[in-house]
């Protein structure tokens, strides 16, 4: 009797949980349906960053663009250039007449690797000399400089040993006929570290401006306080400049942060002129606050301005050059890269603290975060509403 | 204007606000003098709070315009916003600052000097001088929603909107709550407050009572009653109330509500009405009497009314 009592308690209780626990799950899935921005987003963007992730990202990125000094001019020095760009790591789209249009060049990252062929190329060669190849790399991105090195010497012996016939064919088993003296610019040691601590800079910066500032004004929106700030004689304009201010001040304490604990803990020094890199950062947390303050207008809660902030942030993870060669993605890809400020910050961060780039090499990467700054914040405005229509 | 006219704080006509199709307030208009205390009433989504938010400034109207205190509602937009106080439904201050961080920042969106002192006082008179370094979201709802209206009146304005600040409170903290208003008006400061309470309506110097967007009735409390035109009987005696379901659908009867033991009934037609209590009126045990409507009576009326006039009610 007490037995069949205690199971029949048992069974409802199962029971029980089971109603109540469906009771609750159907209640969690009819307000999810609800919200049907997290709903588009959950489904959305995964999908939306697989493909677009999925297609753009290389690690073993081709067709760097390349300069050539070739002092020399000759069947061989032709052999051995189309050698590299058969490699297919490298095209050449530069030539430059000087070495300092050469550094010139490499500096702004405009090409990835100069090659340099001394005048005596052939003549040395062809008396069975030891005949010199220069390259300099950009190594500031170990990743995209590796391979092509990796692949340059054995393309070009292996041309030149076709093009060695008749009275060249001795020079044929001469392993190293040709040598190639490998100049790694910028980050010697090919350090990743070097590489990535500039840029996680941007990725940091870039990750609590937009996040902070757009959830500071979805804030006063969820816990009602919007209605009386509206109420009151406060203009727009000031509304958002008085937002983004206090993180200004906490985004440039973060920036001094990761740089002095770059420069105790990893021996990352600035290169540069300091004063080039606080004006880059500056303008680069500016322009993330405001693209913030935008993804507040658009949104309606915390939670889907959360979303949008994530939104922004794994492109500029990934398709800024941070994580993997911004020369490996495809040419749309490499324009969406273009669009988002991180890319255009990296390549300030890295220009000045590595490679030493003044004013006029980062200049229009600065041109591109002020149009930037100015697009987002008229957005942002036009958006942000006065009254509550 | 005659010398001796009246100033009116609020003169607006024919407001008309759209969703979409929807239509939240048609052809609105209201007018009151300065100094007044205006009850505004209404059922829930009658389109109070989307009034308010058009006299103040937060909203554009699609139709009508006006003036208040003086200023062109649309056009003048920013002069109206600093001459008025606006208390929102929902506490609208932070709850994470302070109690006098709270006043400090409204003091200082205002413009406002004497800063320290104005904020001093202000707590002073709140009585919240000793607990101004509370948070405002420790506060409990009664004395959230007074220091929300401290709030409102620290830059001194010229007129008070106040919508439902008193939902939810406790008697004696309403009281507290509208002693302060009769306070300010007395000072001549207009007051436009919506209300769901019954006893509040009449501490109003007058009501209007907003249902689907219209303006069904405006006047002192006594004025309402009057010009209500409604029959009330009160009947008393053991089970009086529970006549209330069987008289609430009858022809004729347009309330019928159970107060305790007794029962109020009402009606817009005298003979109706009585013709539809006459079945319980051979009870030996119950008694009638002939009453005054009120006011709760006549907005359940009119909101009948109202419902029976709204295209495709």
């Amino acid at each position: 009797m007490s037995m069949a009592h205690l199971t029949i308690g048992r069974f409802a209780m199962g029971q029980g949980f089971l109603r109540r626990l469906a009771a609750m799950i159907m209640k969690e899935v009819l307000q999810l349906r609800r919200d049907r921005l997290t709903f588009a987003m959950m489904f959305g963007m995964p999908i939306m960053q697989l493909l677009l992730f999925g297609y753009a990202i290389d690690t073993d990125p081709h067709r760097l663009p390349a300069a050539v000094i070739a002092a020399d001019q000759s069947q061989i020095t032709r052999t051995v250039l189309s050698a590299l760009a058969n490699t297919g790591y490298m095209n050449f789209t530069h030539r430059p007449t000087s070495e300092e249009e050469a550094n010139a060049l490499l500096q702004r990252g405009e090409v990835q690797f100069v090659v340099t062929i001394p005048s005596d190329f052939t003549r040395r060669l062809v008396r069975g000399e030891r005949a010199q190849i220069l390259i300099d790399a950009d190594a500031t991105d170990p990743l995209a400089a590796a391979n092509p090195l990796a692949a340059a010497s054995p393309a070009i012996n292996q041309a030149l040993a076709r093009d060695f016939i008749g009275p060249l064919a001795g020079l044929r088993n001469k392993a190293d006929a040709v040598e190639l003296v490998v100049q790694r610019r910028y980050n010697p040691e090919g350090k990743s570290r070097l590489n990535v601590v500039p840029g996680l800079l941007a990725v940091i910066l870039t990750m609590t401006m937009v996040m902070m500032t757009a959830l500071a004004v979805t804030r006063e929106r969820e816990r009602g306080t919007m209605e009386n700030l509206l109420a009151m004689p406060v203009r727009p304009i000031e509304v958002m400049i008085g937002k983004i201010v206090p993180y200004i001040v906490i985004g440039s304490v973060q920036v001094i942060v990761i740089l002095l604990v770059s420069r105790l803990l990893f021996d990352v020094t600035i290169e540069g002129s300091v004063t080039l890199l606080a004006l880059g950062t500056a303008l680069f947390i500016t322009v993330n606050l405001a693209i913030g303050f935008t993804i507040s207008t658009l949104t309606q809660n915390q939670l889907q301005a959360m979303q949008a902030s994530f939104f922004m942030m794994l492109p500029s993870i990934l398709l800024s050059g941070f994580m993997f060669p911004f020369r490996g993605m495809p040419v749309w890809a490499q324009w969406l890269g273009e669009a988002l400020p991180a890319t255009h910050f990296m390549r300030i961060v890295r220009g000045v603290m590595l490679k030493g780039a003044d004013l006029g090499a980062v200049s229009g990467e600065l041109i591109a975060l002020v149009a930037m700054l100015l697009i987002v914040s008229t957005l942002a405005i036009s958006r942000y509403k006065v009254t509550l229509d | 204007m005659a010398p001796n006219a009246p100033t009116l704080a609020i003169d607006v006509h024919d407001l008309v606000k759209r969703y979409g199709p929807r239509t939240v307030v048609d052809r609105f208009s209201l007018s009151i003098e300065q100094g007044r205390i205006c009850g505004f009433l209404g059922p829930n989504g009658s389109g109070k709070t989307t009034t308010l938010r058009m006299i103040c400034g937060l909203l554009t109207p699609d139709g009508g315009g006006g003036t208040c205190l003086g200023y062109d509602l649309v056009r003048d937009r920013e002069a109206i916003k600093r001459q008025t106080g606006y208390m929102t439904q929902r506490f609208g201050l932070y709850e994470d600052l302070t109690i006098r961080e709270n006043l400090e920042f409204v003091a200082r969106v205002y413009g406002l000097d004497r800063l320290r002192e104005r904020v001093d006082q202000s707590l002073e008179r709140l009585g919240l001088a000793t607990r101004q370094g509370q948070l405002a979201g420790a506060l409990s709802g009664g004395w959230k929603q007074r220091l929300a209206l401290a709030a409102c009146v620290l830059h001194e304005p010229k007129l008070l909107l106040l919508d439902e600040p008193t939902a939810g409170v406790d008697p004696k903290a309403r009281r507290a709550f509208w002693d302060e208003i009769h306070a300010y008006a007395a000072q001549g400061i207009t007051v436009l407050v919506s209300t769901h309470y019954m006893d509040e309506a009449e501490r109003c110097h007058e009501i209007a009572y907003i249902a689907y967007g219209e303006l069904m009735a405006r006047g002192t409390a006594a004025d309402i009653v009057r010009q209500s035109n409604l029959s009330a009987f009160i009947a008393t005696g053991p089970g009086a109330d529970r006549l209330a379901t069987k008289l609430r659908d009858a022809p004729g009867v347009s309330a019928a509500a159970a107060f305790g033991a007794t029962l109020h009934v009402c009606g817009p037609d005298p003979a109706a009405l009585e013709r539809a209590i006459a079945p319980y009126r051979a009870d030996p045990n119950i008694a009638w009497h002939e009453a005054e409507p009120t006011l709760e009576d006549i907005f359940i009326h009119l909101m009948g009314k109202a419902r029976d006039n709204a295209p495709g009610a």
